[in-house]
């Protein structure tokens, strides 16, 4: 016996009986006809109103300047906001008073029923479900049904192949476009770098001076995507310190000129561009996950999920007296991943 | 020992006060006389009495922590009281102090920008006694900071250097961000073009310096333009620097939905009813 039958037939012996719905309370529309249309009428102009703030918006599309504001915004887009969010909320307004004053609001008793089909509606589907099982054989030849599970499977394999598709592993890009001899030059200008140019405590966002080069026939030597590619490897920060305040490892003595040392700009965690310099604190931060690189100490990771120092690029001075890389990075550049170690022992090896 | 009230009474009076009077009266007369006295043409370079004006000053407001010499204090365990001061320029005096910055108010992970301590012309000595300490990076002139006479190239260019050199702290529409151990990149969108030009030179505190050579006067002129120009544009959102209406957002969720939640409910408890049929 269910819940519901229990309550059914202890219906009548219920301690304190069934009051029943409450009387019907009718609204001023329902009573008087002239209040309807009144209410009639306020409906269809908030509809009618809603119109005509759509159409307000299209005028306001063409009609009025990106660049004009009011109050400090964008005028244009302030107009679209209250001419559509005003016309939508006009409707829903409408909706409801609709529903609240005019529809029919008599209470109406539905009474609970079982929410399964008949007996006979479901001894009729099993039936369907039957011959098609029986019909189509699959309890029969297993040998069709195994070999479409194979099939259906096998759709995984093109899946995969596109997935591994989808750009370029990190694995074995262990090189930059640096190399010996090339000059650091400021980054969106170009302009080659003395040491001279630089203080104690100043910053230089740098690229190499191939990416302004261009060939015999005018034509830059990077461009579009391969240049953006071959830059987010090869950025690099140059800052001075005092020499003194700088403790080189072993081989890395004459890495910098006067102080100065150039570092890449590619954190080794995630490949996030880093250029925030505490010129006091010679600490170097990254914005996205907050790792900070003591530069003064050979990129050393002091804080944050970084797991291996931040590259350094070996600096001279040239004939002319600018300064110029001695090589490419002697360790790779680029986010962490399972096998840099395996490929920095190649890069190794070719040193 | 004890004294008798007529004693103490012919006592009142020092021997030597009138002598005191007299002289306190000639260094008012004189003080006022100064003041009244049609001041000799100043030329822009900075005088010597400028320079013995600005040391006066200084002994009294930053030696404390920058050393009678202002050759810096250096605590015990090695670390910095104040630093030397010595060829930081008229350029870092008229920044830190014309932005309030110095003098500083406690030891703090940062010096904030505060009211301005010294009038123009004191600031003006101040730097004018610092500059004589050694040579270093003077008040920037008018190259750093007519940003009316930037184009729209140089405005495009300024904000090419803006984003590679500055946004990484300082916000892609200059708002400032945030920095480790509790300092921050301040917000420059309502500083004055002669403080940021004169903050690109000099480095203050945790900023790197951009030297003229690496970033001339004409390029730091349209990075300054940039920021200006980006001011004058409509924000998107409020606050949070341009990066979009994520203050609003939030309020449109918590409250705007909330204030929704209530309607609906307060729409489905009312409706005029009568009485009569």
């Amino acid at each position: 016996m269910s819940d519901l039958d229990i309550r059914q037939t202890q219906g009548s012996n219920e301690p304190i009986p069934d009051p029943g719905l409450q009387e019907h309370q009718y609204r001023p529309q329902d009573v008087d006809e002239s209040q309807a249309r009144r209410t009639e009428r306020q409906i269809s102009a908030m509809f009618l109103i809603a119109a005509v703030l759509f159409i307000a918006f299209a005028v306001v599309y063409f009609a009025v300047e990106p660049e004009e504001t009011i109050f400090g915004w964008s005028a244009q887009n302030t107009g679209f906001g209250f001419t559509l969010g005003g016309a939508m909320l006009l409707i829903g307004v409408g909706i409801i008073q609709w529903a609240k004053k005019l529809m029919g609001d008599h209470e109406i008793v539905e009474m609970r029923h079982s929410a399964a089909s008949s007996a006979e509606d479901r001894t009729e589907a099993l039936a369907v479900i039957n011959t098609g099982v029986e019909e189509s054989g699959i309890g029969r030849r297993p040998m069709i049904v195994r070999s479409l599970g194979l099939a259906l499977g096998a759709l995984g394999v093109p899946a995969v192949v596109m997935l591994r598709d989808l750009g370029p592993l990190p694995y074995g890009h262990t090189e930059t476009v640096w190399k010996k001899g090339m000059r650091v030059v400021v980054d969106v200008t170009g302009r080659p770098i003395k040491p001279s140019d630089m203080r104690v405590g100043d910053l230089i966002n740098a690229e190499p001076s191939v990416f302004f080069e261009t060939d015999e026939d005018g034509n830059r030597v990077f461009h579009g995507t391969e240049l953006m590619q071959a830059k987010a490897k090869a950025a690099v920060i140059v800052v001075r310190m005092r020499p003194e305040a700088i403790t080189p490892k072993k081989g890395r003595e004459n890495w910098g000129v006067d102080g100065i040392l150039a570092y890449s700009k590619i954190c080794t965690h995630v490949g996030c561009p880093i250029s925030l310099w505490e010129q006091q604190t010679h600490h170097l931060l990254c914005p996205c996950h907050q790792s900070t690189f003591d530069l003064a100490d050979n990129g050393k990771v002091v804080f944050g999920p970084a797991a291996r120092p931040l590259p350094q690029l070996p600096l001279a001075v040239d004939s002319e007296g600018y300064l110029i890389a001695t090589s490419d990075f002697p360790e790779i550049v680029a986010p962490s991943y399972p096998r840099l170690a395996h490929d920095q022992k190649k890069l190794d090896e070719q040193a | 020992m004890r004294f008798s009230v007529r004693k103490l009474s012919t006592r009142r009076r020092h021997r030597f006060a009138g002598a005191l009077v007299l002289l306190l009266g000639l260094v008012v007369a004189g003080g006022a006389y100064a003041v009244v006295a049609p001041q000799p043409a100043t030329a822009e370079q900075a005088t010597a009495r400028d320079v013995e004006a600005g040391r006066q000053l200084f002994e009294i407001g930053c030696a404390s922590c920058h050393g009678l010499n202002a050759e810096g204090i250096v605590t015990q365990s090695g670390g910095n009281y104040g630093p030397s001061l010595i060829g930081v320029g008229a350029a870092a005096v008229d920044f830190q102090v014309g932005t309030g910055r110095m003098p500083m108010a406690q030891t703090a992970p940062q010096a904030p920008r505060k009211k301005v301590a010294y009038n123009d012309e004191e600031i003006k000595q101040l730097a004018a006694f610092v500059a004589s300490l050694a040579p270093g990076p003077a008040i920037p002139g008018n190259e750093y900071t007519d940003i009316d006479a930037a184009t729209e190239d140089d405005v495009r260019e300024g904000g090419e250097i803006f984003r590679t050199n500055c946004t990484a702290c300082h916000n892609a529409v200059g708002a400032g961000g945030a920095m480790p151990n509790g300092k921050y990149a301040p917000d420059i969108r309502d500083v004055e073009p002669i403080h940021i030009a004169e903050a690109m030179i000099t480095g203050p505190q945790q900023m790197p310096g951009f030297s003229d050579e690496a970033m001339t006067p004409e390029e730091k002129r349209n990075v300054i333009a940039y920021i200006k120009s980006t001011n004058s544009q409509p924000g998107a959102g409020l606050g949070g620097g341009s990066l979009g209406p994520v203050v609003d957002g939030v309020f449109a969720w918590v409250i705007g939905m909330g204030a929704l939640v209530l309607a609906a409910v307060w729409i489905g408890a009312h409706g005029t009813r009568v009485k009569k049929r």
